[in-house]
């Protein structure tokens, strides 16, 4: 299984990023192999569909997870389109919230919000 | 009636914009127009027009305002996503064998449909909003309306004003509240823009916002004060400190805010509000003169 994290810096005890569709990078992590591996994220600097595109890159690595603190209403549409599971991440590092989640500790994201649209978000 | 028309203003636009919602925009452009007749009056506060409401205008005309989004046919598209990797606002994603088609990020731009190595996408219509033409008196009135859930109601503005531009008389726009993307384009024809704002620290922050946008837009201009009260005035204050000119005073007054929440007009209902509407409508009309006249 490949999970995928937004997440602030490309190092290994990285803090997950507070957006999704604007992350500065992607962590994944195959369960299979305990690789890791860090993916620039092109969408953080467009001007929109920004959640759009992210969701695409998830979807092009082959993802079967995301664990992410929010995530909009269209870039939702893809993941789920893509059978891809959200879960809720807690503040902290990436590698606890992976950790979490292997102790099967998460639960499902279900407050997939309306996107933001150039008014900034909380 | 005074002779405010001549020959040059027949058919000049007056826009009339203002950094805040409330400040009396609507105010300002229906009894101008009411008084200016034969005149035009164009509501672009797409999203909530309320200019109709005073003009109450008859013969109806309705016609839709559709934009271009993109529709894919799937037995044709091969999943080679140049229109996923080009679109330059993220419309598209490919996922599963599958196009997807985000209409509200979607610019109908059309490149995608152009760069399609497969023909698999063509343009289709999307309605997003209705115009309504009439008439009231000798004012011809053009309302734009966008449907409820639509992303932008800029499609509307060019529409609507492109259906007045063959106007051949004073053109009144009122603009929806702010400075951004929209009121540009209610902006972007206008021979002068008329700035309203009120006599408190957040009125003079905002008409500050809408000074800048004229200004990148290098419109000529004139302030407006409403709600105008004796002392402190901020927004008087910002426009002495930084050379603004200010073409009249509309007082506060309950009688006038009586009058137009109940959807009177003003000038067709007192001497006093037509005298005050005259004078600020000859103010505006000579400013607008003088700024256009050309240099020679």
């Amino acid at each position: 299984m490949k999970i995928a994290v937004p997440v602030d810096e490309n190092t290994q005890n990285t803090n997950v990023c507070v957006s999704f569709g604007r992350a500065p990078y992607f962590l994944f992590f195959d369960t299979k192999t305990k690789q890791t591996y860090f993916v620039h994220n092109s969408a953080a600097s467009s001007t929109g569909g920004a959640g759009i595109q992210a969701a695409q890159i998830i979807v092009d690595n082959g993802v079967d997870v995301l664990l992410t603190p929010r995530c909009g209403e269209q870039a939702a549409d893809v993941l789920i389109a893509a059978d891809i599971a959200l879960y809720k991440t807690f503040s902290g590092s990436a590698q606890d919230n992976l950790d979490a989640f292997a102790a099967d500790k998460f639960s499902e994201l279900d407050d997939i919000h309306a996107g933001f649209h150039g008014h900034g978000g909380k | 009636m005074q002779d405010f028309m001549a020959t040059e203003e027949n058919s000049m636009k007056i826009a009339v914009l203002s950094g805040k919602g409330g400040t009396g925009k609507t105010l300002l452009a229906v009894n101008l127009a009411a008084l200016a007749q034969p005149a035009v009056y164009v509501d672009c506060d797409v999203e909530e027009p309320n200019g109709h409401l005073y003009f109450r205008p008859k013969h109806i005309v309705q016609k839709p305002v559709c934009i271009k989004i993109p529709q894919v046919n799937p037995t044709l598209c091969n999943g080679c996503r140049k229109c996923v990797e080009h679109c330059a606002f993220n419309a598209l994603a490919y996922v599963k064998d599958n196009l997807l088609i985000f209409d509200d990020i979607c610019h109908s731009c059309g490149l995608c449909s152009l760069l399609c190595p497969q023909k698999a996408l063509s343009e289709i219509d999307k309605e997003i909003g209705i115009i309504q033409s009439g008439r009231a008196d000798d004012v011809c009135i053009h309302t734009g309306i966008l449907h409820i859930g639509q992303a932008t109601g800029i499609p509307i503005i060019q529409n609507l004003l492109l259906e007045a531009s063959s106007a051949d008389a004073l053109t009144v726009i009122d603009c929806p509240p702010g400075s951004a993307c929209i009121v540009m384009e209610s902006i972007k024809d206008a021979d002068f823009c008329l700035l309203v704002t009120e006599p408190t620290l957040f009125g003079a922050h905002n008409l500050s916002m809408v000074h800048d946008l004229v200004t990148l837009f290098n419109k000529p201009f004139g302030v407006i004060i409403n709600k105008s009260i004796p002392g402190a005035n901020p927004a008087e204050t910002f426009c002495k400190e930084n050379n603004l000119p200010v073409l009249g005073k509309i007082p506060y007054d309950k009688h006038l805010s009586i009058l137009h929440s109940n959807g009177e007009i003003a000038v067709k209902h007192s001497e006093t509000y037509r005298a005050l509407f005259s004078s600020l409508l000859d103010a505006v009309i000579k400013e607008v003169r003088h700024e256009t006249a050309p240099h020679s």
